[in-house]
């Protein structure tokens, strides 16, 4: 274990954000066992979500989700030799502690779970692990980034097998960069108050044209195309939850959307690798879904 | 120079190399594809999962032509999994992990540990001019041994506590050299320079 000297230091911004640099082109995928972990990493995955129960399940199974049973995380964590990422429930920062303890290399404070606290998110800045945290637009990105988030992803809406919200999202949170980005300085304070950001982050935005940190898209993925689509709209690479392993096929599913992930501006190879795929995962629309069923909703 | 520098572009921080190059007036592309390999003077590896990296290349059928080009002497830059993919033998590597065997040196993968322990430290750098550069290293790999022939260009400083402290970081063998941190993630393209003055003598000598 190092112990690195004052010149040298550990959890700082640039490690934290620089990991989820490293995934970028890349999908990340949710695993419940070892086995499932051990199929993404032979997939080309860079790295796993472990959890206890995929979205579609946990929808199905209804009740309290909470952060997976230690001795299941460090199952997977023990399997593969990519980094493994795991979830806590949104403000639930001894949840997150323990992750950090477990070796997890970064904390999803996920809306898939039930959340802990109505009004804070955790504040990440007291952390050495690095968070992911999702957005439904540019607002809360920039929330969630003044917590100290390293990484965001659209949130979608987990399992459903359908990728309209993380559309939405992934629309919305470009949409608004490119609005602040045509500002008059001077209009960035009242952008900020609107947005309900920090202004420094604002203003950041406002002139790269880019969160400061790497998006990625999540919810709702279940197909190649869905991920080449996510690729096309801005993302910078993929989270598929229940898509791969409450699909026909797991193995061939993965790496094909792996490959459309990479070659996401090139139909003839997305083309290749969506034939004969067997069944996508059944999906569900959201439109018409109940209120208290949604997910995207979670945080503030 | 006529021919651009490649920048492998499966997965991992592509951009940033590319910006890296870019800003010391060098044409860069992405190179996903054998058709692109061979248009390129010479290659940058980016930091990525190398087991991902490892698992694409032989997908998409670059595996062996890469191979092929390293051989004949093309010019190579790796960082992070770009340095693992590089070496001759990596530890602590999957078992079916891809070597490209460039570079005569055993690397020990995620050798610091985990992401917990992902630091940024200040690293002197032989061939680097200007005072040194700030090294960060992300679920980083150490090299073990060198083979006769490789030049170690950076160590980790002593006053790292631990068995990281003296590791080789930095190292040039012929016209391939690697590093275990990240260059491109600083905004310093002092070592893309030093990467790009070995193309350029590639180019010169044929």
């Amino acid at each position: 274990m190092t112990r690195p000297e004052p010149a040298t230091a550990v959890g700082t911004g640039g490690v934290k954000r620089g990991l989820a640099d490293m995934l970028k082109g890349g999908v990340i995928m949710d695993v419940v066992t070892p086995e499932q972990a051990k199929i993404a990493e032979d997939a080309g995955a860079v790295a796993v979500m472990a959890l206890e129960r995929v979205p579609a399940d946990i929808r199905a199974d209804g009740g309290v989700a909470r952060m997976s049973d230690p001795d299941m995380v460090r199952g997977i964590v023990e399997s593969v030799s990519i980094p493994v990422m795991a979830k806590a429930r949104i403000g639930h920062f001894v949840e997150a502690q323990v992750l950090q303890s477990l070796g997890v290399d970064y904390v999803d404070e996920s809306e898939v779970l039930t959340p802990a606290d109505e009004a804070h998110h955790i504040d990440k800045w007291a952390f050495t692990v690095p968070f992911v945290c999702g957005a439904t637009n540019l607002g809360e990105a920039l929330r969630r980034l003044g917590e100290g988030a390293a990484m965001i992803r659209s949130k979608g809406e987990a399992g459903t097998g359908n990728v309209v919200e993380a559309t939405r999202h992934m629309r919305a949170i470009r949409s608004e960069i490119r609005a602040l980005s045509r500002m008059d300085p001077q209009e960035l304070y009242a952008a900020a108050k609107e947005l309900r950001a920090p202004v420094a982050l604002v203003q950041e935005v406002a002139e790269s044209g880019r969160l400061p940190v790497v998006l990625f898209t999540a919810g709702g993925i279940a197909t190649p195309a869905d991920a080449a689509m996510m690729m096309q709209l801005g993302a910078e690479g993929v989270f598929v939850g229940s898509g791969i392993f409450k699909s026909g096929d797991p193995a061939r599913r993965a790496e094909a959307i792996v490959r459309a992930t990479t070659f996401h501006d090139d139909p003839d190879v997305i083309a290749k690798v969506s034939a004969g795929l067997g069944e996508a995962m059944v999906g569900r629309t959201t439109a018409d879904m109940p209120e208290h069923e949604r997910l995207a909703t979670r945080g503030w | 120079m006529s021919a651009p520098v490649g920048v492998l572009a499966l997965q991992g921080n592509v951009p940033e190399h590319l910006d890296a190059l870019r800003a010391c007036g060098a044409e860069a592309v992405p190179v996903r594809r054998p058709s692109e390999l061979a248009e390129v003077a010479g290659l940058v590896l980016p930091g990525g999962e190398s087991t991902t990296l490892s698992k694409l290349l032989e997908a998409v059928e670059l595996l062996e032509p890469l191979r092929e080009r390293l051989r004949a002497g093309m010019p190579a830059f790796g960082s992070c999994a770009g340095m693992i993919l590089l070496a001759r033998e990596a530890i602590d590597a999957r078992p079916d992990q891809h070597q490209l065997g460039a570079l005569d040196i055993t690397v020990r993968r995620n050798a610091f540990g985990r992401q917990v322990a992902s630091f940024e430290s200040d690293l002197t750098v032989t061939g680097v001019a200007g005072g040194p550069v700030r090294a960060v290293f992300i679920r980083a790999p150490w090299v073990e041994t060198t083979g006769r022939g490789v030049e170690v260009l950076a160590r980790v400083p002593g006053s790292v506590a631990g068995p990281a402290a003296g590791k080789v970081v930095a190292v040039r063998q012929g016209p391939v050299m690697a590093t275990a941190f990240h260059p491109e993630q600083t905004g310093d393209a002092r070592l893309h320079d030093l990467f790009l003055r070995r193309v350029r003598d590639s180019v010169a000598t044929g």
